[in-house]
């Protein structure tokens, strides 16, 4: 007993107090930001450097939902992109997810596309399904992680649930495999309406570096809304809590 | 015994060295690689770290190596077999521990193993040979009889975990028997390999075969192509590559020890070994911006060599965080509510964990001194003398044991590590992206990650271009000692025994 209170004392308070504001390290592979002034021979460089195709050309610009992070572009031209340590990149569109040269603003979830219902109904309690559906387990930790005593996102009402009944919504990791795809679909139907579908990690949301392999099926995607995309490899639990905060609206 | 094999059967291949050319490993006749098979395992001290076929344009080549752990080596040799095979005599009866090996080629080759006692599909592969065998079809064991019942678990499960499925066959609360059936997760890895093309694709691929491994196997893939374009690290970059798979196995430790201290109702255990994880992970976080330590392995060199001022930090934060897990794990260990529940569940004997090929944490618990930083030193290791951390009950206290005991070594070797680095000569290269491949060669790289040992190896064709690349997680081994541990357990221990192992799926189904 006295042992247990000594380990609780040596413990102490764990938790962050706000989410919100957070100061990571500055080495934190946040929201990037291309220089407005790169010369197209450089975005050519940038493109042929990337692993997963994540720039485009016209206008030139980062598809956070296709980057895996690795960063491997600021170290070619550390003048001309740069990784910020913001971890709230989480978007209600595809398009929000795309960071365009010379743009330096945190990224915003469109109000105008949220339904209302969530807000109503799920501000103060959200409860989540997770399924992991060729998910490299990274993701899946630190979705444990965003419910662990440091992140507790549970004063939020927050909280993944063991059952498809018991869910709001669902949380999909990983690209989606062709031998995950039918559980996946079952208990997306498990799940009472309205629901909500959120993608977690780069994997799930542009399949990441098994885009195009033959071992996955992506229909889930084209079949069902997205009401929230998390980017990252794997996603921050801080940008999970943010953009699950920014969709039911809590301050 | 193996001194009694001229050495014409095999080549002799040392871990973390220069590849060797495809027409060095010498190709058998079946029936004279059986043998040869059968009089290496003879001795317990050797094991296969890999059995698997390739397919050239007129043959299969058949590639088996074998670790022999008190001779610090790797044996490899080959038995080729034509297009269109239809079977072969299988070694299973005689060697239980190739089983699993011999399942994945029957899945990938449509080659039948005769007398294989459960020759069934092991992960439904995308590119497997008879897409009539699909998931919903896995042939599992059943046992006929009106007091047994079955319990089927999986694919998704309770918590936030990857999926897999579970078939128990349970006499009231009693296990007889388990069976586990993945496949999941598959995404197709290994032919990932062989598609891109670029070092950096292959290098963030390798940090996705399991992300909880993600430096043990960027260090297995970084070294494997080290070895292919000969590419010499510097010994600082080895420390550095060293300490970042101490910190990674720290982690999972104190993650995997909160865990089993959940599935005995233990909070305060819990608790504060999930946010001692945080710290370290945070410590990860802090050397490259990754919590995973993704991005931190590069084939050639790195782009975060460490600073003092990290190093200091890292100290700091181990030296902290150390005193307070070794506090904890003092109470956890000596509190009988949690004993009861650890002691004498879930054992897998020596005998079994031999039979099967047992690797790594798991393997240890039972008594197996194999631990690829002592039997094949990598990296720093190589001048760092490293003794295993045994235990023989082979229960869930062992299990639990032998992490408790691994965190405190792991902790004391980074601190010697570090002394290590401060007197290594100040040099670390940029990763190198440019390097060509050997051609026409094989090569072979092992780590031991905290689940145990990692076997990467590859093969490339005359222009210095990846043919085959194959990714064994220590989990291919270790899923059959989760199943045998179970037997005769109450299903509700199911839940920390499998937690005692925490095996892969993702890095199993590939």
């Amino acid at each position: 007993m006295f042992q247990e209170i000594k380990i609780l004392k040596q413990h102490g308070i764990q938790y962050v107090p706000d989410l919100r504001k957070v100061e990571l390290t500055g080495l934190f592979r946040g929201r990037p930001v291309i220089d407005k002034d790169i010369t197209s021979e450089e975005e050519d460089l940038l493109i042929d450097i990337c692993p997963s195709a994540a720039f485009c050309k016209e206008p030139f610009s980062l598809n956070m939902g296709k980057c895996v992070f690795c960063k491997a572009c600021a170290f070619a031209l550390p003048d001309r992109i740069k990784f910020t340590n913001d971890y709230k990149i989480a978007s209600n569109t595809l398009e929000g997810l795309i960071v365009v040269k010379g743009k330096d603003k945190p990224v915003e979830l469109d109000k105008s596309l949220i339904r209302p219902e969530l807000r109503r109904l799920f501000k103060h309690s959200l409860k989540l399904r997770e399924v992991s559906a060729g998910g490299d387990n990274s993701c899946e930790m630190e979705l444990n992680a965003a419910g662990n005593v440091n992140f507790d996102m549970g004063r939020y009402g927050f909280e993944f649930v063991a059952s498809p009944r018991h869910a709001d919504g669902v949380v999909i990791t990983g690209p989606i495999t062709e031998n995950m795809a039918e559980a996946l679909d079952i208990c997306y139907h498990s799940i009472p309406k309205p629901k909500l579908v959120i993608l977690a990690g780069t994997d799930a949301i542009s399949g990441g570096m098994f885009h195009n392999s033959e071992a996955l099926n992506r229909v889930f995607i084209d079949r069902y809304p997205v009401d929230l995309y998390i980017p990252g490899n794997p996603c921050h639990p801080l940008t999970f809590v943010n953009g699950l905060m920014d969709l039911v609206e809590i301050e | 015994m193996y001194f009694m094999i001229p050495t014409d059967n095999f080549v002799v291949l040392q871990n973390n060295s220069t590849s060797v050319d495809l027409s060095a490993i010498p190709v058998l006749e079946y029936v004279e690689f059986c043998d040869v098979v059968q009089s290496l395992m003879a001795d317990s001290k050797n094991h296969i770290a890999n059995y698997y076929a390739f397919q050239q344009t007129d043959q299969y080549l058949f590639i088996c190596a074998i670790l022999r752990d008190e001779m610090h080596d790797i044996v490899v040799f080959a038995h080729s077999e034509p297009l269109g095979l239809k079977e072969l005599p299988s070694l299973t009866p005689a060697i239980p521990q190739i089983h699993i090996f011999e399942r994945e080629i029957m899945e990938n080759f449509g080659v039948k193993f005769i007398g294989h006692p459960w020759l069934k599909p092991v992960r439904y592969a995308h590119n497997r040979r008879d897409k009539s065998q699909i998931m919903d079809n896995y042939p599992f064991f059943f046992i006929d009889g009106e007091e047994l019942h079955e319990v089927g678990v999986g694919p998704i499960h309770a918590g936030i975990i990857e999926p897999g499925h579970f078939r128990f066959i349970c006499n009231g609360e009693k296990v007889l028997h388990l069976e586990i059936h993945l496949g999941y997760q598959h995404r197709g890895i290994e032919r990932r390999f062989v598609e891109l093309k670029k070092p950096l694709q292959r290098a963030v691929l390798a940090e996705s075969i399991a992300g909880d491994t993600a430096i043990g196997h960027g260090l297995a893939h970084a070294q494997l192509i080290e070895s292919l374009t000969g590419i010499n690290v510097s010994e600082r970059l080895q420390i550095e590559r060293s300490i970042a798979l101490e910190l990674e196995r720290l982690a999972v430790h104190m993650g995997d020890t909160a865990a089993l201290c959940t599935d005995v109702a233990y909070q305060l255990g819990q608790v504060v070994n999930e946010a001692l994880r945080t710290t370290i992970i945070n410590t990860t976080q802090r050397w490259c911006g990754n919590r995973f330590g993704k991005g931190l392995i590069r084939t050639g060199g790195s782009d975060y060599p460490m600073t003092e001022e990290f190093i200091n930090t890292m100290l700091g934060t181990l030296d902290d965080s150390g005193k307070r897990y070794m506090a904890m794990a003092d109470r956890i260990y000596t509190l009988p509510s949690v004993l009861i529940r650890f002691d004498g569940n879930g054992v897998v004997t020596h005998k079994q964990a031999l039979s099967i090929g047992t690797v790594g944490m798991a393997a240890r618990a039972c008594g197996i001194p194999r631990d690829i930083r002592s039997t094949h030193p990598f990296q720093a290791f190589r001048n760092y003398k490293y003794t295993p951390v045994l235990r023989t009950s082979g229960d869930v206290l062992a299990r639990g044991v032998v992490r408790n005991i691994e965190t405190r070594r792991s902790l004391k070797v980074i601190e010697e590590l570090v002394e290590m680095h401060k007197n290594s000569v100040l040099q670390i290269a940029k990763p190198d992206y440019t390097s060509t491949l050997n051609p026409n060669s094989f090569a072979i790289s092992l780590i031991e990650g905290w689940r145990g040992e990692i076997c990467h190896s590859v093969i490339t064709d005359a222009n210095g271009e990846i043919v085959h690349y194959k990714v064994k997680d220590p989990s291919m081994h270790n899923w059959m000692a989760l199943a045998l541990a179970v037997r005769n357990q109450e299903i509700s221990d199911f839940p920390i025994n499998n937690k005692s192992f925490n095996l892969s799926y993702c890095g199993f189904d590939l």
